[in-house]
């Protein structure tokens, strides 16, 4: 059944590296459907038009590092009925949220000539924590289904489906082999939020964590699994200290291998 | 004792490793997918055969609470090891399943269908003892009632099954005490026992079944003596007094429902992950979710189920969320599940002893030491 009227899609930039928006584009199979289903509104790596607000859905990407930022989303957030972060960056502040345990002043002046022309926050934040966010995807790029299958829920009006379990399901459900149990490889699994369909594991590798925080995390339990299997504290930290280094149990969970240093 | 063991039939047949090629042959010729154990990303594991050549001949495994390893053995058995990561609930009861989809027509209408199932009649080979009972259980509870899970009755009907004695028992192993193996009862179109010992390596065949009588009629045997008949059921007697684990199951229904506040809860619970692996590698676990999909024009939709936890949030999520937020309670709900309430809902326990659960805990929780913990600090609740 054609749609009376066709949703509203605008997708943002903040700092980020495109990859997230880019999975837009890269659902081939699907463009025309969307492009009949939507309208793009705003969406600089696909077009240059550019269509006024309200936006019926806006998809953002990226964190807020600098003044500028934090005042741009409130604005697109006043202008967006559905606002959904996609990524690690826009859901938890990404990679470069590993400033946020740094002295940024430090880092300026080690890299720029002329320091005083740098405007920058000395955190990289996730979207939430300036503005109220329907739905965050989460990911490192995001996964292309599963931003289908939220775009498809917002503009028809249902919930996504999109579960918050461990990757260890994902392992399980597709038989892949446990790489901690049966080789000894750390991995991250146990306490980070499906979406991948567990792809690391399934090519020998441990889970990077690139989905965040699973919606329950023990990741003191898990840092003595990775002690018996002969990763140290260190190792730990820092893989903890990636795309997701400042959501919240993988923050905690870093801190809490520091304190017992 | 020159007796052989009376549980062996009298009739019983004895094949060598090209009779068990051969069996396998015929089971394909008569159409059958014939699934068995092989190696496969550092474990054994279940996947389709062609030959006998497939099987991990010389592998066994270690295994112990969150650690599997790979092992040689000493010579070429063809079932020298347990179990391992996956079981044949993947076969039986598909992880994931589109139920059905939807198709909303130009006028407005919508037809719905479902896919048929896969044109497959599976022959299992090597089902442990541990697993015919799993696959026992899920048929009660998923086709044993009122309420018939077509789905996996169509891939259950007709099912082959070639079982295997367990020769040897893995560091996990307590199906002694679940009274659930090592030597394999019924349920069974055929059932070998390895027997091998310097130049010999031969199967024991027993038949259960007409269907494998007619099978076995088909491929080279010989009749066995008394004398391998004791030998097999000596195999087996060894498998059994190498149980790795063991767990007393006198009064374990009350034991646990009377421990509801047991402090080793909250003991287990920091160690736990709520990751889920224990109850998707569990073979009688059968919980699963559904899922709806639509496409974007809302033209399409479909249901998808799938394996579920009661380690996920969801799983317990009523209006206003979880019914179970903390580790502790679902760690208690499955454990109690599983071994207590289990037994008022389908007649047995919900465990049979297969160790999967502990081998396959990323921190290595043993189902084993929690119940024995309980049961030597027990504190009764209300006593
Ligand atoms: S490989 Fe990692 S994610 Fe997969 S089941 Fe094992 S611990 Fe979990
Ligand atoms: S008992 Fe082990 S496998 Fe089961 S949910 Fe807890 S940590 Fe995961």
């Amino acid at each position: 059944m054609p749609r009376s009227r066709r949703a509203k899609l605008a997708v943002w930039k903040f700092t980020s590296c495109d990859g997230c928006q880019l999975s837009l584009l890269d659902c081939e199979d699907e463009l025309l459907e969307l492009a009949r289903e939507v309208r793009i509104a705003n969406f600089l790596e696909a077009t240059r038009a550019q269509l006024k607000g309200p936006y019926d859905l806006s998809l953002v990407e990226g964190s807020i590092t600098t003044p500028a930022d934090a005042e741009r989303i409130r604005d697109i957030r006043r202008r967006s009925r559905a606002l959904v972060t996609i990524g690690a960056c826009a859901t938890s502040g990404g990679i470069q949220a590993l400033r946020n345990f740094k002295n940024v002043p430090e880092f300026i002046a080690a890299v720029y000539a002329k320091p005083q022309y740098i405007s920058t926050l000395s955190t990289s934040t996730a979207i939430a924590d300036h503005v109220p966010v329907d739905f965050e995807l989460r990911g490192c790029p995001i996964d292309k289904r599963q931003l289908l299958e939220v775009i498809g829920a917002f503009i028809n009006g249902r919930k996504p489906s999109i579960p918050a379990h461990s990757v260890c399901i994902a392992c399980k459900r597709s038989g892949t082999v446990c790489v901690m149990v049966a080789k000894k490889i750390p991995c991250l699994g146990p306490i980070t939020h499906d979406g991948c369909g567990g792809i690391c594991p399934a090519y020998g590798r441990g889970c990077y964590g690139c989905y965040g925080p699973a919606e329950t995390v023990n990741a003191a339990s898990l840092a003595n699994a990775w002690h018996a299997a002969g990763a140290s504290k260190a190792q730990m930290h820092r893989a903890l200290r990636s795309f997701n280094a400042n959501a919240g149990e993988f923050r905690a969970a870093a801190e809490k291998l520091d304190e017992d240093d | 004792m020159e007796t052989p063991s009376p549980e062996i039939a009298p009739q019983s047949s004895l094949i060598d490793c090209g009779g068990l090629d051969a069996l396998i042959g015929a089971l394909s010729a008569e159409g059958y997918t014939v699934i068995g154990p092989t190696l496969g990303d550092g474990a054994i594991v279940y996947d389709e055969i062609r030959s006998a050549v497939q099987l991990p001949a010389g592998w066994t495994e270690t295994q112990s609470p969150g650690a599997y390893q790979l092992a040689r053995r000493g010579d070429g058995a063809l079932f020298g090891y347990a179990v391992g990561p996956h079981s044949w609930k993947k076969l039986l009861h598909a992880p994931v399943l589109r139920l059905w989809r939807a198709q909303r027509h130009h006028d407005g209408s919508i037809t719905a269908q479902t896919d048929p199932p896969p044109p497959l009649r599976y022959a299992f080979i090597g089902v442990r003892s541990c697993d015919l009972h799993a696959i026992g259980i899920q048929d009660r509870v998923l086709i044993g009632g009122q309420y018939r899970d077509p789905h996996y009755a169509a891939r259950r009907g007709g099912v082959f099954i070639v079982a295997v004695n367990c020769i040897v028992a893995g560091g996990t192993c307590f199906c002694v005490s679940m009274n659930t193996g090592p030597r394999v009862r019924r349920g069974y179109d055929l059932a070998l026992t390895e027997l091998i010992d310097g130049e010999r390596h031969e199967f024991l065949v027993e038949t259960g079944s007409t269907r494998g009588a007619a099978i076995l009629n088909r491929i080279p045997k010989r009749p066995a003596a008394d004398s391998d008949r004791q030998s097999a059921s000596q195999a087996t007697e060894r498998a059994a007094s190498q149980m790795g684990r063991q767990l007393d199951t006198g009064g374990i229904k009350e034991l646990l429902l009377n421990n509801l506040e047991h402090p080793r809860w909250d003991d287990v619970a920091a160690r736990c992950l709520a990751c889920g692996n224990c109850t998707m590698v569990c073979p009688t676990c059968f919980c699963t979710t559904v899922e709806d999909h639509t496409d974007l024009a809302a033209g399409a939709a479909e249901r998808i189920r799938s394996w579920d936890s009661c380690y996920t949030m969801d799983f317990s999520h009523l209006h206003g969320g979880s019914v179970r937020a903390s580790i502790k309670s679902r760690y208690r709900q499955w454990l109690t599940h599983k071994m207590a309430t289990w037994f008022d809902q389908f007649g047995t326990s919900g465990c049979v002893g297969c160790g999967r659960w502990i081998t396959w805990c990323p921190v290595g929780i043993d189902l084993t030491e929690e119940v024995a913990a309980i049961r030597s600090g027990r504190r009764d609740d209300n006593g």
